[in-house]
């Protein structure tokens, strides 16, 4: 029954999107608005029909419907509920239906607040994301097909994969990067309309960069989630491992923060517009390529799905869109034209170009270095590793740079830099910076590199939170607002620029806190039997005792740790093993004592099974605690920037520009709205 | 795959003997000792000062090796038990007065050259290191060029004055 | 008007980076090649695992066992794969114990109580359990993880690598065919040892 229904939603909603797709093209060749508002209703059709297979899926899920495959196959009646529900994108298919489902919703939300305006831009925008959503469902429809059936359905299932039911942030980690990740598509499909619709114009280029911010937003939250969580479970205190499918997801974050410095650059000069359209669409390409990644087994990866005969499907699709839009740019660049025209060389402008150059040469090393792998197999019939280490030497002087520029950028003018408008500007922040060099060499940091990101950081930070300090004290002169009211309406009289700053400082909170956390990390490990402690960095971490017990879906056995500082108890720590029914190889389960300062992270590696006696890792980090913070804030601000406080100013005349003239009357009731 | 799924009996067997085990354990050490009478913890726990030049440079070998047990993880990063006896294996040869390279190259005999985490810079290999910067260099040669170019003021315009707009209103 | 120049110098950057995923999609990342087999057998002196608490361990060195055929499995009591192999090693070790086909277990990252226990649940092992402290011979050997077997030669060699549990086809395979080279030996000079491995 609900296996009938939910299939019968899935190709519904494929010939709904085929039907929309050529519908919307039909539409806008031929100016027909039937047509179009034919394709829009496809749109919304598609949403409610995602909706209805995804909640078929989840009630599968809770009722433990084992005839349904994809329930056979992470579904067990001793998971936890809640588990059970986001298990919903733990495996293969379950996540490419939850792909499909946010994929439809963006969609429908963009048709919704775009619909009759841009001309035939949105129409073929439409058509766009209508044949990418055509591609998930045919995936669907084949070869992840969630729905399949299993005759005779188990008693049981195995339960989904236990590192992802073993920590919470697995629920909030996934469904955020699959809004970043499937909100790239709406940028792409805005390019290929305009591409196709000839139209590049200012309204365009401030409907592409909102919908990538709030993508970019996301994508930024779910990459800072995802080291979380590897921090919470993987148990060796570390959160980023340039694992490929963490390059993934970095990747096409990379592009679109390049995309959002330089279409700034289009905005007020009309420059740099291939540069642009090829920065989004190579953003919708690395999502497509690390969705490739995660999905084919191409890679080995902690994060990879099991493989399945999907890759090449993926592959296929991502021929046909490389190929497309790589011809269409070529073939429309009568429209780009355009010679620059900078004023200076000292502006902002050429800051947003090393930006730009810093990011892309960043993605290309990474893009490398992740398929580096394959290309030495192909070359030289080889496996060999590329880990840490080599990301970590490329990178960072690539990062510091990018830091240096946080700092610098923001402060240089538009068009030129008037003379002593530098001393003006880098006076306090170079002391500030100093302060801080000095201040991380009184701490006994010597990394140089970690050196170098503090003082950049300190620089940075004081430029971005001084922007703050200044436009507020301006306005509390100007108009006799107190400092609160002021700060409130100068971010709100420009909240594009503000959010802007605001997830600068996030950057770099959280670029500081990566610096001061490996460079400052101190490890140790011991074999404790109860009562013995070991010290480290002043903690004194002493094993109490071992237990063990038995819960529905899994086995705990957990030290109970006292941690004391000073000869004083400051707390109890209990690092876990979890052994999940059906695997032998626990799961890791660090406890982690967490202060703005520096936080102390305790693993259990090994326990004598008569209890006598456990091994204990400890890691000691400074500022991990700011990752996440400067995470959120970057989140915040970006939201802040893509937000319209000012009154939209609703050019009735952009809005009115009727497909075909009857349908002038219904234009204009839509755009009222 | 190579740990297959046993019959949850198996593992239900195994689980009873731990918790078994583990009821016996907890009873005998209700009391604590004191910090003096600590017996000290392995060998990592107890290492002097003395032997901090030795640990730095385990872990760096350490961090170039991949954990032949984990996804991706170095030797130094990995908790497990395999990783801690490559890390003692690390810092005795290197105490024996091996250079790092050569512990490396033992670990690469044994394992082929996918333990190391960072490719041998020879050979074909140099592609992936120069590579990079090859592209950096290029684009910064275009960027060079093309503002060279745009600031070039066209023939029979007058330069414009200096005019940066106020920083309040940019966006 | 079309851009011949930027439509080539686009398809110059993707067409060998789909190639290459094309490539990919062949491969599968998690068989690692071990560089052993072909190679001499690295070199261990083992103390056995006494059956009976309290029992003296002997000693067994490798380079006193040339001229057999040796076979090495690495297990550990809490490796659930091991379990399913148990049975037939145990068969195989049995049926060529005549032929002079040595057996051992290898305990890899275990307490030698733990593995005691696994033997005696197990219906015992037919053939030593061989302790291995601080898993030194484990990386000899360039361990993944276990259940592995290494199938070693008169010669010294190892020849033959299983990854995941053994089988008992596979076991009989792998052995009859360096019993016949032995024969051949001895008659007359062989030619290229086959070098395999399986996964």
């Amino acid at each position: 029954m609900i296996r009938t229904l939910a299939g019968a939603a899935i190709v519904a909603a494929l010939i709904s999107a085929v039907l929309g797709t050529l519908a919307a093209v039909a539409g806008a060749r031929l100016r027909r608005t039937t047509l179009v508002r034919a394709a829009e209703r496809a749109v919304f059709a598609n949403f409610w029909l995602m909706t209805l297979a995804n909640l078929a899926m989840v009630y599968a899920l809770v009722t433990h419907d084992f005839s349904v495959s994809y329930v056979a196959q992470v579904g067990s009646r001793s998971t936890p509920l809640f588990f059970t529900i986001i298990s919903l994108w733990s495996a293969l298919e379950g996540s490419i239906l939850f792909w499909g489902w946010v994929l439809s919703a963006y969609t429908a939300a963009a048709v919704w607040l775009h619909r009759g305006r841009l001309g035939t831009l949105v129409p073929y925008a439409t058509a766009t994301m209508l044949a990418v959503a055509a591609f998930f469902f045919i995936l669907l429809v084949g070869p992840a097909n969630p729905f399949a059936l299993v005759s005779p359905a188990p008693l049981d299932g195995p339960g989904p994969n236990p590192l992802l039911q073993n920590h919470i942030l697995m629920a909030i980690h996934p469904p955020f990067l699959y809004l970043g990740y499937v909100g790239m598509t709406v940028p792409f499909a805005f390019a290929i309309g305009a591409l196709l619709s000839g139209r590049l114009d200012a309204e365009w280029i401030r409907a592409t960069r909102r919908w990538t911010v709030v993508a970019w937003a996301f994508l930024s939250l779910a990459i800072m989630l995802g080291m979380w969580w590897s921090y919470e479970v993987l148990g060796w205190g570390g959160y980023w491992a340039w694992d490929p499918v963490e390059n993934a997801s970095f990747m096409p974050w990379l592009t679109a923060t390049a995309f959002l410095h330089s279409v700034m650059v289009e905005e007020r000069r009309g420059m740099l517009k291939v540069w642009n359209l090829s920065l989004i669409i190579a953003t919708f390409l690395l999502t497509i390529l690390g969705t490739f990644l995660t999905r084919s087994g191409i890679v080995s990866s902690v994060h990879a799905f099991s493989e399945g005969p999907i890759g090449m499907y993926f592959l296929v699709f991502i021929v046909l869109v490389t190929v497309f839009s790589v011809a269409l740019l070529a073939g429309r660049s009568s429209l780009l034209g355009g010679e620059g025209r900078l004023d200076s060389p000292v502006s902002r402008e050429t800051a947003f170009l090393v930006n730009n150059l810093l990011l892309t040469a960043f993605t290309f090393t990474v893009l490398l270095g992740t398929l580096f792998p394959l290309v030495a197999e192909a070359f030289r019939g080889v496996k060999v590793s590329v880990g840490a280490p080599f990301f970590n030497r490329m990178t960072l002087p690539l990062i510091m740079g990018l830091l240096f520029l946080v700092g610098v950028g923001p402060a240089l003018p538009w068009r030129r830099t008037p003379p002593g408008h530098l001393r003006e500007r880098f006076l306090l922040p170079l002391v500030v910076a100093l302060a801080v060099l000095g201040l991380s060499l009184a701490l006994g940091s010597r990394d140089p590199y970690a050196l170098l990101a503090f003082t950049f950081g300190g620089f940075a930070l004081s430029v971005n939170l001084g922007e703050f300090v200044f436009g507020t004290r301006a306005r509390m002169r100007a108009q006799g607002e107190a400092a609160p009211l002021a700060l409130v309406r100068l971010v709100r009289s420009n909240s594009r620029r503000y959010g802007g700053f605001t997830a600068h400082i996030g950057v770099l909170l959280l670029a500081i806190g990566v610096a001061a956390s490996s460079a400052g990390r101190v490890e140790r490990q011991a074999t404790l039997r109860a009562g013995e402690s070991m010290s480290i960095e002043g903690y004194e971490v002493r094993l109490r005792n071992i237990s063990a017990w038995e819960e529905p879906q899994r086995f705990v056995v957990a030290a109970h740790v006292d941690v004391l500082r000073g000869g004083e108890a400051i707390g109890g720590l209990d690092p876990r093993l979890n052994f999940y029914g059906g695997s032998d190889q626990p799961i890791t389960t660090p406890a982690v004592r967490s202060r703005p300062h520096e936080d102390l992270y305790l693993t259990l590696i090994a326990f004598e099974r008569d209890g006598s006696s456990a091994t204990v890792a400890a890691v000691v980090e400074p500022l991990v605690g700011w990752i996440w913070v400067g995470g959120v804030i970057v989140f915040l601000g970006a939201l802040l920037s893509a937000v319209p406080f000012e009154r939209k100013r609703v050019v009735v005349g952009a809005a009115a520009e009727p497909l075909d003239p009857e349908a002038d009357a219904l234009e204009t009731a839509g755009a009222a709205r | 795959m190579k740990t297959t799924r046993a019959p949850r009996i198996v593992a239900t067997l195994l689980l009873g003997l731990i918790i078994q085990g583990i009821g016996g354990a907890a009873d005998g050490a209700a009391a604590p000792q004191s910090a003096e009478q600590q017996r000290p913890g392995d060998g990592e726990a107890t290492r002097g000062a003395a032997d901090a030049a030795l640990e730095r440079r385990t872990s760096e070998v350490a961090s170039g090796l991949r954990c032949p047990v984990c996804q991706g993880v170095s030797v130094e990063d990995s908790p497990t038990e395999l990783a801690r006896q490559m890390r003692g294996v690390v810092r005795e040869q290197l105490a024996a007065g091996r250079t790092p390279d050569e512990v490396r190259a033992f670990f690469e005999d044994k394992y082929g050259e996918w333990i190391l985490l960072e490719p041998k810079a020879n050979g074909f290999n140099l592609v992936v290191y120069i590579l990079p910067w090859l592209a950096l260099l290029a684009g910064l040669g275009v960027i060079v060029i093309v503002v060279r170019r745009w600031t070039r003021p066209p023939p029979g315009e007058a330069p414009q004055p200096a005019q940066p707009v106020a920083s309040s209103l940019e966006p | 008007m079309m851009s011949w120049k930027r439509a080539l110098s686009a398809a110059a950057i993707v067409l060998p980076l789909l190639a290459l995923l094309a490539f990919g999609l062949t491969r599968n990342p998690n068989v690692i090649p071990s560089p052993l087999p072909g190679r001499e057998a690295p070199q261990f002196e083992l103390l056995t695992l006494p059956l009976a608490e309290g029992g003296t361990p002997e000693t067994v060195d490798l380079a006193a066992l040339r001229g057999n055929v040796v076979v090495l499995n690495f297990w550990a009591s809490w490796c659930l794969a091991c379990r399913d192999e148990h049975a037939p090693l145990s068969r195989v070790a049995r049926a060529y114990a005549d032929e002079g086909v040595q057996f051992f277990g290898i305990v890899y990252d275990d307490s030698p109580r733990n593995a005691r226990q696994w033997i005696e649940a197990m219906g015992g092992q037919a053939y030593p359990a061989l302790l291995d402290p601080h898993s030194r011979t484990a990386i000899d050997y360039g361990l993944y993880g276990v259940p592995e077997t290494f199938v070693i030669g008169p010669d010294g060699t190892v020849r033959h690598k299983i990854i995941g549990p053994a089988t008992e086809q596979e076991l009989r395979a792998q052995i009859d065919a360096l019993l016949l080279e032995r024969r051949e030996i001895e008659l007359p000079a062989g030619g290229e040892h086959p070098v395999t491995e399986t996964i």
